[in-house]
């Protein structure tokens, strides 16, 4: 999987509330999501950005509750995968269970907001286009390579056969 | 091969001879708990996926507790979505308004986990449950729908770091400062992915409301899971006011390999305050004596159990809310909020001129009964201080415990509980 478009930076500890805020948990809906990601940083963020683009953040990117909300709202926004130094632990399972892209870089400060990416999932590879740069992701562990491969989690026990489990 | 309390507990839900830090692992779960937030998401997962039965009616949770009772149309529609999972496939854990509390204090005191038991909670609290000896962990909507079908769940060993409290806490100090002192040192990714052990005198002393708090904030820290050996005040608390818990008492091995240790002399440590917009940012209450409140929060998951509405009624009693201070005073279940009454605890704060609601996550999460404007700042017993957290983006939250809250309500500014 490959994907091409323009950075949106954001700070360390981005945190779920930001991401979406619980004012609107009260609908799973991609788009109602969508229209209001990062509405507290920034509250044109949803109007500013084209289908396609990419978040790069710091560290502990996505800290706080479990809300799937927050990767339906990304999602929903359009954004095509989320790069920070490292992700708070519940928004990644949740990432990999629901097939949101994201990739660890160690570094994230020769990227600019507006630089443009091409980001390659299966070998790792962040290119920035505008720098010509390359960087390279910390490479996922098999187990859940294996589930990003399924389509996320619900598909990786579908093939596993629903009524077959480990107990 | 040496274990800690977490390692045993994961092994012991596992088919495998050993386990290992950083090893992939496809643990069974003891119970799945989800709330009106969450569940609706995973219950749609289930759904979608073609699942027509669960694992098992008998280790499944759902509690309607973050927006209910329902603030408006869409939150009842969400609440309604577990009503009928619950219905249709005879959940026996399902808990209607006025049965309901806050998830995190209800299923200990419901008896529904204990040491040893592997919990996971599509809700970040979920790791609450370390207090009383057991793996517990948040986990989302879609871990919780594979958890319905499957009874399992996947997770990664967490290398543990082990923090060790020795001496003795000073007068009004309590769990949440312990907590709010630790993240505070190691930052709010201090602990990302691993679980947190705490140890020591000081925790073998602290009663097991406290423990709770404590362990309910290891997220916070971006740990996966906070946990305390079990010992007499857990048994006591297992197997008391009706609960008949049995468990497994797993304790630490001599010679377990830990990432980090970290020591606290708590005679040093003060009464904590953490000031926005992370819960890191905590210090000693006496930095913010001239920060001027509109509202003061005593409840939630984290500081919304009896003994510290009897802390905050020991403030509170014959005294006088400031005039221009909100003070919302909710107990995080039925049973709390009925013995409150019992006590005399929710005549002083009524007299006082305090709120006392129903149980509610509500305001923890600006969801509903206390919501803050712009501009406004509150004290809150709970546990998360992010910006708008509890209402308009320009708000302000400052976390700390049920005696300086109470303290705060008073004086009309963060205030330390020995000025009244």
């Amino acid at each position: 999987m490959k994907f091409k478009g323009k950075v949106w930076k954001f700070r360390d500890d981005v945190n779920t509330d930001e991401i979406i805020p619980a004012r609107y948990l009260s609908t799973t809906d991609p788009k109602e999501l969508g229209d209001h990601c990062m509405e507290d940083i920034d509250p044109q963020f949803s109007k500013k950005i084209s289908r396609g683009d990419i978040i790069v953040a710091g560290k502990n990117f996505g800290c706080g509750s479990s809300r799937e909300h927050a990767q339906i709202s990304i999602k929903g926004a359009g954004i095509s995968c989320v790069i920070a130094e490292s992700f708070a632990r519940i928004f990644l399972r949740n990432a990999i269970n629901m097939g949101l892209p994201i990739l660890e870089i160690k570094d994230i400060s020769g990227i600019k907001e507006g630089d443009y990416l091409e980001v390659d999932l299966n070998s790792g590879s962040v290119l920035n286009l505008t720098e010509h740069k390359e960087y390279k992701a910390k490479p996922l562990p098999k187990f859940i390579q294996e589930i990003i491969r399924s389509g996320g989690l619900l598909k990786w026990i579908r093939k596993r056969g629903m009524a077959r489990c480990a107990r | 091969m040496a274990y800690t309390i977490t390692e045993k507990i994961l092994l012991a839900h596992t088919d495998k001879k050993s386990i290992a830090p950083g090893e992939f692992i496809y643990a069974k779960i003891d119970l799945a708990l989800g709330n009106d937030i969450t569940a609706p998401i995973a219950i749609q997962e289930f759904e979608a996926v073609g699942a027509k039965k669960v694992f098992d009616r008998r280790k499944i949770a759902l509690v309607p507790d973050h927006f209910t009772p329902a603030k408006d149309k869409k939150s009842a529609e969400q609440a309604k979505i577990l009503k009928n999972f619950s219905r249709k496939h005879k959940i026996v854990n399902y808990f209607e308004v006025g049965r309901m509390g806050v998830e995190h204090a209800l299923l200990p005191e419901m008896g529904l986990v204990g040491p040893g038991d592997l919990i996971i909670g599509a809700d970040s609290h979920t790791c609450t449950y370390g207090a009383l000896g057991a793996f517990s962990t948040g986990i989302g909507s879609t871990d919780l729908a594979a958890g319905f079908i499957t009874g399992c769940v996947w997770l990664k060993v967490p290398e543990t770091i082990k923090f060790v409290y020795n001496g003795k806490l000073k007068a009004w100090v309590g769990g949440k400062d312990l907590i709010l002192h630790t993240i505070g040192d190691i930052g709010v990714d201090g602990a990302l992915y691993m679980a947190m052990e705490f140890q020591g005198e000081a925790i073998k002393a602290l009663p097991m409301d406290d423990r709770f708090a404590m362990c309910n904030m290891a997220i916070e820290a971006g740990g996966k899971s906070g946990i305390i050996e079990p010992d007499e005040v857990t048994k006591k608390y297992i197997r008391s006011e009706g609960r008949n818990v049995k468990g497994v008492f797993y304790k630490s091995d001599v010679g377990a390999k830990y990432s980090k240790v970290i020591e606290y002399d708590v005679n040093k440590i003060e009464l904590q305050v953490s000031a926005p917009h992370l819960p890191s940012n905590s210090w000693p209450v006496s930095k913010f004596r001239k920060i001027n409140i509109d509202q003061s929060v005593i409840g939630s998951c984290t500081n919304g159990r009896i003994s510290d509405f009897r802390i905050a009624a020991r403030i509170l009693k014959g005294k006088k809310v400031s005039s221009r201070v909100r003070l919302i005073i909710i107990p995080a279940t039925q049973k709390i909020y009925s013995q409150a009454i019992k006590e005399g605890l929710a005549d002083i704060f009524l007299k006082a001129g305090g709120v006392f609601s129903t149980p509610s996550c509500g305001p923890c999460l600006g969801g509903h009964l206390g919501i803050l404007a712009s501009g406004e700042k509150a004290i809150a017993t709970t546990n998360r201080n992010f910006r708008g957290r509890m209402g308009h983006p320009d708000s302000e939250v400052y976390l700390s415990n049920p005696a300086v809250a109470a303290a705060s309500a008073i004086k009309g500014r963060i205030a330390h509980p020995e000025e009244i």
